[in-house]
């Protein structure tokens, strides 16, 4: 039986999570197969066969499916099952949506972003924002899984090898209309992706702060921005940069955690991070914790200093 | 217009959870328990549509033990107009939370369902897709916002890197972001009142359902702590201290 990845891309790109999710598949040692699902595919499955690991790629292609809904992509998922023991997906707000619609139909349990599989049907997820790490043994023949991108590697390139399918797309789903998408336009980097992040927490003060303080030091830097929930619920920084429980989880080679306290419901986000310089004012902030270089400090003064040694 | 909250009991979220003596459970006893906050602004966002004059009736649901009956007053507290608790003392996992919340919904015949997007305990964010799913009913997640136009739902989602706008036709289910709203908080007079509204309990083995866990628990550990860092005294330490022990050049 194979195993079943669901893609995540924007119709001109592959979403890189999933080279990470194509890797979290070869667990398994079976034929790894890629779903696509979109109105224009050609370009980006012919991009997949050249992923190492992956044995097939399928289309399922239809105007409908642009941007298509977790209505019909759980259908899709459901249509094709029989032929899979594993569904997974990277853990991204895309199939964080769609695959517990899939597995409801399917009458699984699923597991939300696995960190580590351990066995056929065994998995260790974390609970609590991170507090708590426990291991799992699904009961269900199929699996249905998202996984932690950031703990897997992403799957090379190679020559291409693998066969590219198309499958037949099932009647719409009528009781929802997509209506639009809004992206963030940045020069930056992708948070989710970026080898280095630059955050900012509530002692930013205002949103004009948090941009005149940050910005140059990540644009130096080449880095992606990053908040705290604190510093989005003020109204200093957009939703989507929040790192954390609630938002997105970033790893990147280097972190910078800027007029941050260390909360919980933040470091579960960029704890996989490998180096974190913190810098806050407060010598008592749980962030120190867990920072690799500490600076008690005015992020005021400091940043810029910073921002002016670097060349 | 009949709207439908489900709302879960958790540990409440300034709490650090540990494992307990024997590391077979966590040591919940005594610990401060709530609403879950994603449950709370599904609630704001009901109570919201109803003063817009666009619902009628608010129903907010739990499941699980008596002691649920908490989270119900301040959901009654908040303003809801009823509330009902499907008891049991399982442990229920995401799939078996839909399948109740389904054979509630059958009984009620809401017309919008509204859920916390993810529960801050176990951190699945499952629920509502799966309950969409086996309703086969239009869903909408991490709803940062909702309006109500002529029996249609326009829902703006947050995405990875932006926001999404889907249409639902009703009935449907949404779940709720953070910032969707904030939501109201309970004034002392209000929750005297809600202790005096009546909370309906079904038994869930009533409803026929099956709510056996499906996922296993083998073990309970704590995460690794990351390796101790060390405090520097300046920016040029800072910067040394990065090139020479991480070859990070700023």
């Amino acid at each position: 039986m194979n195993i079943l990845v669901l893609a995540e891309h924007d119709g001109q790109q592959l979403n890189p999570a999933c080279l990470q999710a194509i890797t979290a598949a070869q667990f398994w040692q079976a034929p790894v197969h890629v779903l696509l699902v979109g109105s224009a595919l050609d370009t980006i499955a012919s991009h997949l066969t050249n992923v190492s690991g992956v044995a097939k790629v399928i289309k399922a292609e239809a105007a409908h499916l642009e941007n298509p809904l977790a209505e019909d992509i759980a259908t899709l998922l459901v249509s094709i099952s029989s032929d899979y023991r594993v569904i997974l997906a990277a853990h991204t707000s895309f199939s964080r949506n769609t695959l517990p619609r899939a597995a409801a139909l399917l009458d699984v349990a699923m597991i939300s972003d696995a960190l580590e599989i351990q066995a056929e049907n065994c998995y260790v997820r974390s609970i609590y924002a991170g507090n708590i790490l426990t291991h799992i043994q699904s009961q269900d023949a199929m699996q249905v899984l998202t996984v932690h991108s950031s703990h897997f590697i992403a799957a090379a390139s190679q020559e291409g090898s693998a066969e590219i399918s198309s499958i037949d797309v099932p009647v719409p789903f009528t009781q929802t209309r997509w209506l639009a998408a809004k992206h963030t336009q940045s020069d930056r980097p992708a948070l989710s992706s970026a080898k280095v992040v630059v955050s900012g927490g509530r002692s930013l003060g205002s949103a004009e702060n948090f941009e005149q303080v940050l910005s140059p030091l990540a644009a130096k830097l080449g880095a992606a921005l990053g908040a705290t929930r604190a510093a989005v619920d003020a109204g200093y920084a957009a939703n989507e940069i929040q790192v954390g429980q609630t938002g997105v989880m970033v790893a990147p080679e280097l972190y910078i955690a800027v007029g941050i306290s260390g909360a919980v419901q933040h470091t579960y986000g960029m704890k996989d991070s490998r180096v974190v310089v913190a810098i806050n004012q407060d010598p008592d902030a749980p962030i120190f914790q867990i920072a690799d270089y500490g600076l008690v400090a005015d992020l005021f003064d400091t940043i810029p200093v910073i921002t002016a040694a670097i060349k | 217009m009949k709207i439908l909250v489900a709302v879960k009991r958790v540990v409440d979220y300034n709490v650090k959870i540990r494992i307990n003596a024997d590391g077979t459970d966590l040591a919940t006893d005594g610990v401060k328990m709530g609403m879950n906050p994603f449950d709370e602004n599904a609630i704001e966002a009901a109570l919201q549509l109803k003063e817009q004059a666009k619902a009628s009736e608010i129903i907010a649901v739990s499941l699980g033990s008596s002691a649920n009956q908490d989270i119900l007053r301040h959901a009654l507290a908040m303003g809801v107009d009823r509330a009902i608790l499907v008891e049991t003392n399982s442990k229920l996992q995401p799939l078996a939370v839909a399948k109740l919340l389904k054979a509630v919904i059958e009984q009620e015949q809401p017309d919008l369902i509204l859920l916390g997007k993810q529960a801050i305990d176990d951190d699945a964010g499952q629920a509502g897709q799966m309950l969409a799913a086996l309703l086969n009913y239009p869903q909408a997640t991490f709803a940062s916002s909702l309006q109500l136009e002529n029996n249609e739902l326009q829902v703006m989602r947050e995405v990875d890197g932006g926001t999404e706008t889907l249409a639902l036709s009703l009935p449907a289910v949404v779940t709720a972001d953070l910032r969707l709203n904030n939501p109201r908080f309970v004034k002392l007079p209000n929750l005297m009142m809600a202790r005096k509204k009546k909370i309906t309990t079904i038994p869930a083995a009533n409803l026929g359902v099956d709510i056996k866990s499906r996922l296993k628990l083998l073990k309970l550990a704590e995460p690794a702590p990351r390796k101790p860092g060390m405090m520097v005294s300046s920016v040029d330490e800072l910067l040394r201290k990065l090139l020479d022990h991480e070859g990070v050049t700023l």
